[in-house]
């Protein structure tokens, strides 16, 4: 029985000067065909003009279940944003 | 539609009130419009529905190759040629969109193409039509094409985020297809005699094949009743045909051809047009099988599988070697 290529997560810059943003995964033997593959499925009319891939099993990810404990805390620094603080319009652009 | 009768739990809709508290939490996310990804929970029944679903509706995009591909070396001028070569590419990509989105729910890849190869899984009955002249590409892009749009279009908001991200990629390459379907049969339609026939010989070949690609009607289908709580399901088969006829019909009259249900016309009272309903007799025997070209698709996708074997076998052994040799340096 044949062994299935592993499947790659495929990352394509804009053309916009954006970073790379996650686009969808395809399978393949190697890096070098990978991205000679997600040129293929994902850059068909321009869509980017950089490729980066990495295998999905290297990618460590976050667990639904620890959105409490991630994200809550930050919930309540309101005063990290600019709008929390009043500037009175007499001093300007700020 | 490119999935047709998919089943799901088959037991109707649950109660909330018999619903687990995961359940219900999950009900109440779908129902606020949020997205469900892969690591979420979700109900058994659902994750396998969507994978019967995905997975019947990219083995269509790649079964869906084959009719159009067979036009490839024979269309009539070399930019028609790479126009349908560009298209028939793009139905492959839709179908490796869609078998990623499959992936996530925990199936694999390999897995689901021995599902097609085997005929556990089913593909869209439309594909097991032949495209007999030119003019059958040209009502391909158009009719088929754009009854999958009508289907597609509004699944971009279901409730599993990589099945939404991927319909949204394909109806934004699915329009070109369409149109380019249609700028066919204008062509063939303004063009001479034996042109105008042979376009309208296309539509009365692919008319009631394209109606069947929205299913029977399930409005009192439990199975439709439940994925259309988990919005993977958004409309019954019955709106959808009746919005393709709608949009179709003035379409066709444009081109001066007829489309060939001589009880079609335009209801005052409803808005919408009156249209006969497909022989579902021979639907259902298409499903079983016995369509006009199912051998000829299922044995073409072995023949691909088969041959490609010693590819797929070697690049591995080339990659785990040379991934070897790096690691003893």
């Amino acid at each position: 029985m044949s062994k299935e290529w592993p499947l790659w997560e495929v990352f394509i810059r804009g053309q916009h000067g954006m970073s790379h943003r996650h686009v969808g995964s395809l399978h393949a033997p190697d890096a070098e065909m990978a991205i000679k593959n997600a040129r293929d499925v994902y850059t068909r009319r321009n869509e980017g003009v950089s490729i980066w891939v990495v295998e999905a099993r290297h990618i460590a990810a976050s667990s639904p279940s620890e959105k409490g404990p991630l994200y809550e805390p930050s919930e309540s620094k309101v005063y990290r944003h600019p709008t929390f603080f009043d500037i009175p319009d007499e001093a300007g652009h700020m | 539609m490119y999935a047709q009768m998919v089943k799901s739990t088959g037991q109707g809709v649950k109660p909330r009130e018999e619903m687990s508290e995961e359940e219900r939490h999950f009900q109440d996310r779908v129902d606020a419009g949020e997205k469900i990804e892969p690591k979420d929970w979700m109900p058994e029944g659902y994750r396998k529905t969507l994978i019967r679903q995905i997975a019947q509706h990219a083995h269509s995009e790649v079964v869906g190759q084959l009719p159009e591909g067979n036009w490839i070396t024979r269309a009539p001028t070399l930019e028609r040629k790479a126009i349908l070569l560009a298209k028939v590419q793009d139905e492959a990509g839709h179908g490796l969109y869609l078998y990623c989105a499959a992936e996530t729910l925990g199936v694999s890849r390999d897995d689901l193409t021995e599902a097609l190869l085997s005929g556990k899984m089913k593909y869209s009955s439309i594909f097991n039509y032949p495209t007999l002249n030119w003019a059958d590409i040209g009502a391909v892009g158009w009719l088929v094409d754009g009854a999958a749009i009508m289907n597609q279009v509004p699944l971009q908001r279901t409730s599993f985020g990589p099945y939404s991200r991927a319909m949204i990629r394909i109806c934004k390459e699915e329009s070109f297809h369409q149109r380019q379907g249609y700028d066919i049969m204008m062509k063939m339609a303004q063009g001479t005699p034996e042109q105008k026939r042979m376009a309208q010989e296309a539509i009365n070949r692919f008319w009631y094949p394209s109606l069947m690609m929205f299913g029977p009607s399930d409005k009192d289908s439990v199975h439709s009743a439940q994925s259309m709580a988990w919005k993977i399901k958004i409309n019954t088969n019955d709106e959808l045909r009746q919005k393709f006829v709608d949009q179709t019909v003035p379409q066709a009259e444009y081109l001066g051809l007829t489309v060939p249900d001589p009880d079609l016309k335009w209801n005052e009272e409803t808005g919408h047009y009156d249209f006969s309903e497909p022989d579902w007799a021979e639907f259902y025997e298409v499903l079983k099988g016995n369509g006009p070209c199912n051998t000829e698709r299922l044995e073409a996708r072995r023949k691909a599988w088969e041959d490609g074997a010693w590819v797929r076998d070697g690049l591995m052994a080339h990659a785990e070697k040379r991934a070897a040799r790096t690691a003893a340096q």
